[in-house]
């Protein structure tokens, strides 16, 4: 893009978006009319529940299931037996959702009911009998690596390595990224900070439980209503579970009661199928919160090592990172995309970041905004604060100093385009929070984080109707307000008001495949789309015109929602609304329709700079956070309250992240705190109101210059409090959670050091 | 699973006493009916005990107050006789839940539950408070001190119920105080709560106090050593300083997902010091 174009999408005068209309979904939502995954029912319903392992790890020996289904009003049982075989890319997926030969962690599902009520379904699956074979398990990332751990497959040899190791391991694979030679690097450094830190797991805490209603009928068409954040997605991977064509199997997504990457999987939905086509009846599955927490994805837990050297005016002369994740019981945590993300703030000319993907005795983990990000900043970000103090300089002004710009190489490869990394370090430097005063027991963090942000494929269909209103159907579930967004960018198009668009999610039958909604894409990708399919309609509202008048359709142009002849020579013709046009369609060719289907390019890649204040009881190791302010490139914000909205969502997420959240197994390889009391999110009283600052720098890549923003305000977060609590305690802390024995001990270890 | 709500207290020991299985009492359900939904406990029987008159009720006796076993926690946040002569009671009550749980969690449940963390026992024991319980062989009265055996353990015999719970009167100069440590600022479980009441006379000198620790036991704890080690003192430094020693030396928790037996101990310790000063300071008013 050129400069003159990247201005004038900075300049744009927009009439809708920008603005902060009521949310489609509001009323519905408050009111309790929303329908959300547990609300459908149907004639003949039955209630599905699951069998799940109580082992960590555990041959299965057999599973008898006689006496459960003798039991009155059981009608169908499923083990792994009753699903199909499926290809590479869904067999974890597909034995996670059931467990073949082994259960591989504290929860994972082993058979399931379908009876007649939820109470004869809890009675049958007492009833099922399973044999198992208790193996050694492994829960920690660490202990997991090592040579004498329990190996959990048998057919891991590590990939990434040389030479091709020749004994199985829990190491899937090794990754590296970077470039430059840092051990040069770190020779012209005059300061060197090296820290190593761990992350407990922690879930993505959604309210709404994982719920669904499937059947199956005798002619073998199906049907599936769910939350998911991904009913394309949820569709293909029931559809090659159950050996469906992906034709038969028509899945409709409900309202959505949060997600934040946990809801991109399948899990009960090919359960509720299987019961159903067994016995010939509607079947409706909902996880307890238990079943969420011991079988849903939580995300990683994480051992990091980081090293910075700098040179005594704060130039980083080499970044190097060694980055170990355990993903649960199957490959694929997101130990990558931390190591990508991690130094991705930085103009660097020497780093390396070095991953290991491990799998340990714990559930699959699952994506949770910016998968891999938070925690690969953390680590960073720390040092950085550190090292900020070692030479003496403000931890913005060192960042300052090392930021990204446009035309940057980034640590993982890529050149940056325009970026606005250097803005929100500006604009959290100016701001009031920055310079307030602390008292005794207080302190500030500052923390910057990145994230890539997604594309990918989208289908969208806008159908104009004979009154003027319109009706746009997209494929990707609403997660944060994008119903809202997508009317203001077709209403910004049409240039009609945005109460006459009526934006709903289509099922799977209605509309071409969507990827999911993830990686930040939606507003970006299907706003795209939208955008494109309103034009698409609008090429046709303007050939109707041209018909209308008699003349060339290139000689008709749209403006403020009307047709208007280009010019004097096009004609002397009263303007045409969309209104009129639409109204006589039916004699002029029919129903007036946009459509667009694309796989999307250009998401713009953003970053964000947070800082927190926080108070520590020295007694008690106990942190408040005081204030908090979250700066973020959105790109253009289309409707600016959801774009805070995800600002602070982030920030409140990132804050039970750093302060309490974590998973507890005890020796035994069993969670022990699968409830919201002993998981400990944050509650409204724990939290300040999040201040929020948006920043625009526009993303070339799509039209009004939006850039995904629902990860990357859970990136810094987890950095910022760690260096706020830190300065409080007046001690360096490197493990989270932060929770209070922790920081206590950390205090009071520091005391006796000082005494000694 | 059978359902009843007698209106008084002799019907309501008949049923449990004609149970053959397993009978529960009901009051608020803010602990039982959590426990029914997990599937930890199936009665046969319930026997709801809010519509026996008395049970909901506070009357003043004797210069203190007998409450009723029923009583919610707004109920006794809005006495405001309760509030002036055992705020330190009402406070621990009012911290159980939230606005919603307080309209249902009652004070007896809190006790017959016997959590070690539940929070109106630590108050309750500081404060000396006595349970009167009705059962099939007529009225006992109970120490709170001695009411729980063991985490979910009573001394309540079979069909046993308790009726009220007497908060005694106070010399001048007299108050109390309750504090507990959460990770979180409300919806928790408590993982160290320290109740303190005590009396200065008016020689400035504390003439009698009683400390009471929570989740640092099997069971709520009187340290008596503790109490002892103000009487006689201004509650100066070292005074202070001692009892939080007592109070250390007492404690016998365990390592658990909720904290460390040496997070627990110095938390209690540093709890106890400052419900201290803030009983103290109220004591100054009274
Ligand atoms: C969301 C939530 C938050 C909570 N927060 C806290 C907290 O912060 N602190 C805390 O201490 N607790 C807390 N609790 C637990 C609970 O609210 C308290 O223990 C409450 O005081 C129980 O009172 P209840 O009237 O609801 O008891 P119920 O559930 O009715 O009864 C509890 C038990 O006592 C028995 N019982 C009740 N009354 C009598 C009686 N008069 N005689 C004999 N047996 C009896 C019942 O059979 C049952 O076993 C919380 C509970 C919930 C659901």
């Amino acid at each position: 893009m050129t400069a003159s174009s990247e201005n004038a999408l900075k300049e744009r005068q927009f009439k809708i978006v920008g603005t902060r209309p009521l949310r489609p979904d509001g009323i519905d939502k408050v009111t309790g009319r929303a329908r959300f995954g547990a609300d459908m029912t149907a004639p003949g319903m039955l209630i599905g529940k699951v069998l799940r392992s109580p082992h960590a790890h555990a041959r299965i020996r057999g599973i008898d299931a006689s006496k459960a289904l003798a039991l009155a009003g059981v009608k169908a049982v499923v083990t792994h037996a009753d699903f199909s075989k499926v290809g590479a890319d869904l067999d974890d997926v597909s034995c996670n959702v059931m467990a073949r030969d082994k259960a591989l962690y504290d929860g994972h599902a082993v058979a399931a009911v379908a009876a007649v009520s939820g109470a004869v379904a809890a009675k049958a699956l007492r009833l099922i009998d399973v044999s198992y074979e208790i193996l050694p398990h492994v829960t920690d990332v660490e202990a997991a690596m090592g040579a004498d751990a329990p190996v959990l497959h048998e057919d891991m040899f590590t990939s990434g390595i040389r030479p091709k190791p020749d004994r199985a391991s829990n190491v899937v694979h090794r990754h590296e990224f970077g470039h430059g030679d840092v051990a040069q690097g770190f020779e012209q450094a005059d300061v060197v900070v090296e820290r190593h830190f761990t992350t407990a797991a922690t879930h993505q805490g959604y309210i709404e439980p994982h719920a669904c209603l499937g059947s199956v009928g005798p002619d073998g068409q199906g049907e599936l209503w769910c939350c998911t954040q991904g009913h394309f997605y949820v569709r293909n991977a029931c559809a090659a579970m159950l050996g469906m064509d992906l034709s038969h199997l028509r899945v409709t997504a409900s309202e959505i009661g949060g997600g934040f990457g946990g809801k991109t999987t399948v899990f009960i939905e090919p359960v509720a199928l299987a019961l159903s086509r067994k016995a010939g009846r509607p079947v409706k599955v909902v996880m307890s919160r238990e079943e969420v927490f011991r079988a849903s994805g939580p995300t990683s837990s994480t051992a990091m090592t980081v090293k910075i050297g700098a040179t005594r005016d704060g130039r980083i002369t080499a970044a190097e990172a060694e980055l170990k994740f355990q993903g649960g019981a199957f490959a694929g945590s997101p130990v990558d995309l931390g190591a990508m993300t991690a130094f991705a703030c930085y103009d660097l000319k020497n780093v390396k970041t070095v991953a290991y993907d491990v799998v340990a005795n714990r559930p699959k983990q699952a994506a949770y905004r910016a998968p891999g990000a938070p925690m690969a900043a953390f680590a960073v970000e720390g040092v950085m604060d550190e090292l900020a103090g070692k030479i003496g300089m403000d931890p913005i002004a060192l960042r300052l100093k090392n930021a990204a710009e446009a035309g940057t190489q980034s640590s993982y490869g890529p050149k940056f385009g325009p970026i606005g990394f250097v803005e929100t370090l500006v604009a959290a430097r100016e701001h009031a929070h920055y310079s307030a005063p602390l008292g005794p027991h207080q302190g500030r963090g500052v923390a910057s984080g990145f994230w890539f942000n997604f594309g990918g494929q989208t289908c969208v269909s806008l159908n104009l109707h004979a009154d003027g209103s319109v009706a746009l159907a997209v494929g990707t579930p609403d997660i944060g307000g994008s119903r809202a967004s997508m009317g203001q960018m077709a209403a910004e198009e049409l240039g009609i008001d945005y109460d006459k668009i009526h934006t709903i999610i289509a099922d799977t039958s209605s509309l071409g495949y969507n990827d999911i909604s993830e990686g930040s894409r939606v507003t970006f990708s299907t706003g795209l789309a939208t955008i494109q399919a309103a034009r698409d309609a609008i090429t046709k509202l303007c050939g109707r015109a041209a018909q209308f008048w008699g003349i060339p359709e290139d000689a008709v142009v749209w403006e403020d929602g009307h047709a208007r002849p280009a010019g004097a020579n096009a004609g002397d013709f009263e303007p045409l609304s969309l209104a009129e046009i639409a109204a006589t369609a039916a004699k002029t060719g029919g129903p007036i329709a946009g459509h667009c289907e694309i796989s999307a390019e250009g998401a713009g890649v953003s970053f964000a700079t947070h800082i927190v204040d926080a108070e520590v009881d020295p007694e008690t190791g106990r942190a408040q956070i005081l204030r908090y302010t979250v700066v973020q490139d959105a790109g253009k914000a289309i409707h600016p309250s959801y774009v805070e909205g995800q600002y602070q969502g982030g920030a409140v997420q990132g804050i039970g992240w750093a302060l309490n959240e974590e998973y507890i197994y005890g020796d035994d390889g069993r969670l022990q705190n699968p409830s919201f009391l002993d998981y400990r999110i944050p509650v409204a009283s724990d939290l300040p109101m999040i201040d929020t600052v948006i920043v625009e720098v526009p993303n070339p890549g799509h039209p009004y210059g939006v850039r995904g923003v629902g990860e990357t305000s859970i990136v810094p977060p987890l950095a910022a409090v760690a260096n706020a609590v830190s300065a409080a305690a007046g001690v360096r802390l490197t493990e989270l959670p932060l929770s209070p024995p922790r920081v206590l001990e950390a205090i009071d270890g520091m005391a006796a050091e000082d005494e000694a | 699973m059978r359902y009843e709500a007698p209106e008084n207290i002799e019907t309501a020991v008949k049923l449990l006493a004609g149970e053959t299985g397993n009978a529960r009492v009901l009051a608020g359900g803010t602990d039982l009916l959590v426990q029914l939904r997990l599937g930890h406990v199936e009665p046969d029987l319930v026997v709801d005990i809010k519509r026996i008159a008395g049970l909901q009720a506070i009357t003043a006796e004797d210069g203190g107050f007998r409450i009723g076993a029923a009583v919610s926690g707004a109920q006794l946040g809005e006495h405001d006789g309760v509030r002036a002569l055992w705020p330190g009671v009402v406070e621990a009550v009012g911290l159980i839940g939230s606005t919603q749980v307080q309209g249902r969690a009652s004070i007896g449940g809190n006790l017959c539950n016997a959590s070690p963390a539940a929070d109106a026992v630590p108050a309750l024991v500081a404060a000396g408070a006595v349970a009167t319980i009705a059962g099939p062989d007529g009225r006992r009265e109970v120490a709170v001190e001695n009411f729980a055996t063991g985490p979910g353990r009573t001394v309540l015999a079979a069909a046993e119920i308790v009726e009220s719970i007497l908060l005694p009167a106070r010399a001048p100069g007299s108050s109390d105080a309750y504090l507990r440590f959460i990770p979180r600022s409300e919806m928790d479980i408590a993982v160290v709560g320290a109740g303190i009441s005590l009396t200065m006379a008016g020689s400035g000198k504390c003439s009698g106090a009683r400390v009471a620790l929570g989740a640092v036991a099997e069971r709520v704890l009187l340290v008596e050593e503790a109490g002892e080690a103000l009487t006689g003192t201004n509650l100066d430094d070292r005074a202070l300083s001692r009892m939080g020693d007592a109070v250390a030396a007492a404690c016998r928790p365990i390592d658990d997902k909720r904290g460390t037996k040496v997070f627990r101990t110095k938390v209690a310790r540093v709890l106890a010091i400052r419900a201290a000063k803030i009983a103290l300071e109220r004591a100054g008013r009274a």
